[in-house]
């Protein structure tokens, strides 16, 4: 069945199967956004990078841009402690950025419309962000689990929630970009199924609506991007900058 | 509104969802475990080639043109600052070279009057002497001819008198019966002749 929604994000073998053991690594769709992406990154910053013009051309001043505008986002809410980490989180926001975009060309496939992508990006960052603040800070980064000014009364309470919510970060922070994604992709195709199946006499309020949607997620796929990148950098000023 | 619209649309596409996932087998993609693996090791491979790409070449090359940039920028302005204080201190060599040149000119312009009165003043007492000499000396000729000139007329007078007897009667007079007629007349109408 073509016209059901959830078919945009199956994945598919492209080639033939590789096996490396007992993991099955092959080529997929998803792999070819994968290398998509980041070529297209790396090919956007490579020119971006290579002349340096006193003004800048087109490329040039996009590159600057981006630049400028991850390392004050950094800056504003990690400080200046977190510049080691600032060319992780600038991969990490084009990188999403970028795979949330490709999907918004038709027929493409969202690479982060898919829970287990997301769900490494996040655990990673969660094991990374966890590592960075015990080495900073010893055991007393666990002092993040008991926030100052609470009533001895409310403290393990508060103590067993603060854990949970930390323990849940790499969930939230991966389920947010997934399911944003794949909603906003699901309703894209159902209304566009609506257009096909009301035809040429009401498919004009759900074809309307559809142009709506996709500005609507290109600015979440833009959104999504950048709320993943900034959570990354609250995550990392918690481990930096500790005062709780 | 447009969000409301979003969250409605995102309730009714859940409802969709649950249809696909009577309708299919697999129900959602996402949960099928089959190319996991397979996503993990990709999105590994790439990200980290990405990012070490990004992290040794790209990035610090970026970061140096936005330096370079900032630094020229900031030269710029120095220079810019540096020459606008050269200029102004030329200005105000320029201004007191003028001011000085100014000065310096009046002095000499009234140096120059100066010596042109002092030496109109000279000339003008040595031309006054020569001046009032020869009017003396005129003045004295002028007594001398003043003298003289009673006498030259009265002679005058007398040649011409005894021509015109001579002529009107045809006989010679003696000249000093004339003379003493002449003179007797100049003395007497003298005052009325010569005004003095």
């Amino acid at each position: 069945m073509a016209a059901n929604p959830m078919s945009q994000f199956d994945v598919y073998r492209i080639g033939p199967e590789i096996k490396v053991g007992a993991f099955d690594i092959s080529f997929t769709n998803a792999s070819l956004f994968m290398i998509l992406s980041t070529v297209s990154i790396l090919l956007i910053f490579n020119l971006g990078s290579k002349k340096n013009s006193l003004l800048p051309n087109k490329i040039q001043l996009l590159a600057e841009l981006s630049y400028t505008f991850v390392s004050k986002m950094i800056s504003d809410t990690a400080g200046s402690k977190a510049k080691p980490y600032f060319a992780f989180i600038f991969s990490l926001f084009m990188f999403v950025l970028f795979c949330n975009m490709f999907g918004m060309i038709p027929y493409t496939f969202t690479v982060t419309s898919h829970i287990i992508v997301t769900f490494v990006l996040a655990a990673f960052i969660f094991i990374g962000v966890t590592v960075i603040g015990f080495i900073k800070h010893g055991f007393g980064y666990l002092k993040l689990f008991v926030p100052s000014g609470v009533p001895a009364v409310l403290l393990p309470l508060i103590v067993v929630i603060e854990i949970i919510s930390y323990l849940s970060r790499p969930i939230s922070l991966s389920v947010r970009l997934f399911a944003n994604m794949m909603a906003g992709h699901t309703m894209m195709k159902v209304f566009g199924g609506f257009v096909i199946s009301l035809g040429i006499v009401g498919g004009w309020l759900p074809l309307s609506f559809s142009v709506a949607l996709t500005g609507l997620e290109i600015l979440v796929a833009f959104l999504q991007a950048y709320v993943f990148a900034i959570l990354t950098c609250i995550y990392l000023n918690d481990a930096l900058n500790l005062h709780h | 509104m447009v969000k409301k619209i979003y969250f409605q649309s995102i309730f009714f596409s859940f409802f969709f969802i649950k249809e696909a996932f009577a309708a299919e087998s697999g129900g959602m993609p996402q949960l099928n475990p089959e190319f996991w693996i397979s996503q993990i090791f990709w999105l590994i491979l790439t990200f980290g080639i990405m990012y070490l790409i990004l992290s040794k070449l790209i990035l610090p090359k970026i970061s140096n043109n936005l330096e370079s940039r900032k630094s020229q920028i900031l030269e710029n302005i120095e220079a810019a600052e540096k020459q606008r204080e050269d200029s102004d201190t030329k200005l105000k060599e320029y201004d007191e070279i003028i001011s000085k040149s100014k000065l310096e000119a009046n002095s000499i312009f009234n140096q120059a009057r100066e010596k042109a009165i002092k030496d109109i003043g000279a000339k003008r007492q040595v031309l006054d002497k020569q001046i009032d000499k020869e009017i003396a000396e005129a003045e004295k000729e002028i007594d001398v001819l003043r003298k003289s000139a009673p006498n030259k007329i009265n002679k005058i007078a007398i040649e011409t008198s005894s021509e015109l007897l001579l002529k009107l009667i045809g006989a010679e007079v003696n000249n000093s019966s004339i003379s003493a007629i002449v003179e007797d007349l100049s003395k007497r109408n003298g005052d009325k002749y010569y005004g003095n």
